[in-house]
């Protein structure tokens, strides 16, 4: 195993977590800013990953298919912080399993509608080249999935650092209560929050549909990952999603490589001793 | 109710089951099995959240734990299938305990939202192992067992084996209703409640804890053995993350802090995975509208009802004043722990 063999892991392992950045970056502000563990957020990425397909069936454009799917998303997850999660107002358990009862509802929905086939996004033909970098053959889709997760990142910076809202929702992420106090309306917040989280997840879902595929149990497959994301980056903060990512991406890559039979172990057992140690995680705020 | 008296109701209905069971075809006995089998990972759940309010996400890998390391003897050593299946009960419940003891080291570091994620990373480190360690656990295909033990008797019979599991199940039943009403399980309430003021008054609230996490731990491991009989094989699917959700959902649907509770919750819900699902390709709009509503309006869970209508019972002024019980937490004593902890 040669430094190009560590190359493509590396590079693999970046181009996975610039995926797990988009479904954990939206995970962690809903957590942040609401203090809700959502378990639909598999079933958000999942259900981006069918409209994307829905959308491309019906339009033949996968362009189209991206902003289709996110927004579809999105007006979902307001749906459902509006309606539903609203109702059991800060009770963290119910929160918890009223998203779990929703992640079912979703898997079986989604089953009706678009079947139990294992299916996938096709991306134009123009990113399904290769590109050659120093000897390396970079598959081009996975350059773009880095160059997308990038620039959603740097948005979302810009969004939370130089904007009102985004100065809004940073307090609201570090003292509800004292943003309650000086005006801010965190229940607009909330469901601000919830929606950009779902939005991302759908997003993720499209973009990772031409990658791991779209099929039923891939909601439950990538939430505990976004999950590990999450945690590893501290919740609620933007830096720590990114980093988190990164860890997660190439942790899973090169254990993939490395220890075959300890892959998702080595991934789960530092989170859960990160947990233990700093409950907030790397960049976790206290 | 009186103690001797929920005790004699307790004993009437498991009486009257392995009665009505005798005449089950034996599509609903498998169900039955089933289900009690997970009814005891359940109580061990409500164990846990009802009793010590702890909200945890990881359960199933006790269940795991111990159905492979029964399929593991069973298959490489033909060990647990004669009169040493007694020995494997022993070795899978002492297995659990282990696995809780050292998981509970990391847990019980943490509380309310960081506990739920911390077991759920534990109990996906589990399932991580079993999907991966292929020459241990046979990977994705997961193991086949060479069949059900034969003592005396033979349980290759779903009707026998059903009395088997049945049995296990009243002595878990008991053991836990001993155990809750215990001084142990007192001061547990009392952590549940108040951890803080426990601590004042000089009780180790962590130990507690810990002793609670172990004890589900081993619970966990016994649900395996049967798990893994009733079935016939173990796989990584046994250990997903839905597992653990449904194990939780269970007592939610129930009622927590009330371990017949959990019971009910794993009817239902086997209820409608294996019988409604072989009837109608939506059963599972059933389950997740069951979920639903009952965290949204019934936070006491089934057994929270007749409570709930002597609360209606009330005159309205009284009523008006709880301000709505859809709005009261979980459990009714589950959550404050949890939300106090944020």
């Amino acid at each position: 195993m040669g430094a190009h063999f560590w190359l493509i892991q590396i590079f693999n392992g970046i181009s996975y977590g610039a995926l797990l950045f988009l479904v954990g970056s939206g995970l962690s502000l809903i957590f942040g800013v609401m203090r809700i563990v959502n378990l639909a957020h598999g079933s958000f990425f999942l259900l981006g990953g069918y409209i994307a397909l829905s959308v491309i069936a019906a339009t033949g454009s996968w362009e189209l298919s991206i902003p289709a799917a996110a927004l579809g998303v999105a007006i979902l997850g307001v749906g459902l912080e509006r309606v539903f999660l609203r109702r059991v107002g800060f009770d963290v358990l119910r929160q918890v399993l009223l998203t779990a009862g929703f992640a079912f509802l979703f898997q079986q929905a989604a089953l009706d509608i678009w079947g139990g086939d294992f299916m996938n996004i096709t991306p134009p033909a123009a990113l399904t080249r290769s590109v050659v970098v120093g000897g390396l053959y970079l598959p081009l889709y996975r350059v773009f999935m880095i160059a997308l997760a990038a620039a959603i990142g740097l948005l979302l910076w810009l969004v939370l650092e130089r904007t009102r809202l985004g100065a809004a929702i940073r307090a609201t992420v570090d003292d509800a209560e004292m943003a309650r106090g000086v005006g801010i309306d965190t229940q607009r917040i909330s469901v601000v929050v919830f929606a950009l989280g779902a939005f991302l997840a759908g997003l993720g879902g499209v973009i990772g549909g031409a990658f791991l595929g779209v099929y039923p149990g891939l909601d439950f497959e990538i939430l505990p990952i976004a999950f590990a994301v999450v945690i590893i980056g501290g919740m609620g903060s933007l830096g720590g999603a990114a980093v988190g990512a990164l860890v997660v991406g190439l942790a899973n890559n090169l254990g993939q490589a490395l220890f075959p039979a300890l892959a998702y172990f080595t991934l789960y057992a530092p989170m859960a001793l990160l947990l233990a140690v700093k409950p907030t995680g790397l960049f976790g705020r206290e | 109710m009186n103690s001797g008296r929920r005790v004699a109701v307790a004993a009437t209905a498991i009486l009257a089951f392995a009665i009505l069971a005798h005449f089950a075809n034996s599509f609903t006995i498998l169900l039955l099995t089933r289900a009690l089998a997970f009814a005891i990972l359940a109580m061990s759940v409500d164990l846990l959240l009802g009793f010590t309010g702890l909200a945890s996400l990881g359960q199933a890998a006790y269940l795991g734990i111990g159905a492979y390391l029964t399929a593991i003897l069973a298959t490489r050593f033909g060990f647990g299938l004669g009169w040493d299946f007694w020995l494997v009960i022993v070795l899978a419940i002492l297995a659990g305990a282990a696995l809780a003891a050292l998981f509970g080291l990391l847990a019980l570091r943490t509380s309310g939202v960081y506990f739920l994620m911390v077991t759920l990373a534990l109990g996906q480190c589990v399932w991580g192992l079993a999907y991966r360690w292929d020459w241990l656990t046979g990977g994705d295909n997961g193991i086949n067992m060479p069949g059900r033990p034969k003592f005396g008797i033979s349980f290759a019979s779903d009707h026998v084996y059903f009395y088997l599991v049945l049995g296990f199940f009243a002595l878990s039943l008991l053991l836990l209703y001993v155990l809750v009403r215990s001084p142990f399980g007192k001061s547990l309430e009392g952590i549940r409640e108040r951890e803080a003021r426990m601590r004042i008054l000089g009780y180790n609230a962590w130990l507690h804890k810990y002793i609670a996490f172990v004890i589900a731990g081993g619970l966990g491991g016994l649900a395996g053995v049967l798990w893994v009989h009733a079935n016939g094989e173990v796989s990584p699917d046994d250990l997903v993350l839905t597992t653990s959700v449904d194990a939780l959902l269970m007592v939610v649907l129930g009622g927590a802090g009330t371990l017949v509770g959990a019971v009910f919750g794993a009817g239902i819900v086997f209820f409608v995975r294996d019988y409604l699902s072989t009837l109608v390709p939506w059963w599972q709009y059933v389950l997740g509208g069951v979920y639903v509503l009952t965290i949204l309006y019934l936070p006491g869970g089934l057994t929270g009802i007749p409570q709930r209508l002597r609360r209606v019972g009330l005159s309205s002024s009284k009523a008006q004043k709880r301000e709505g019980a859809a709005d009261a937490p979980l459990g009714k004593q589950v959550s404050p722990s949890i939300r106090r902890e944020l």
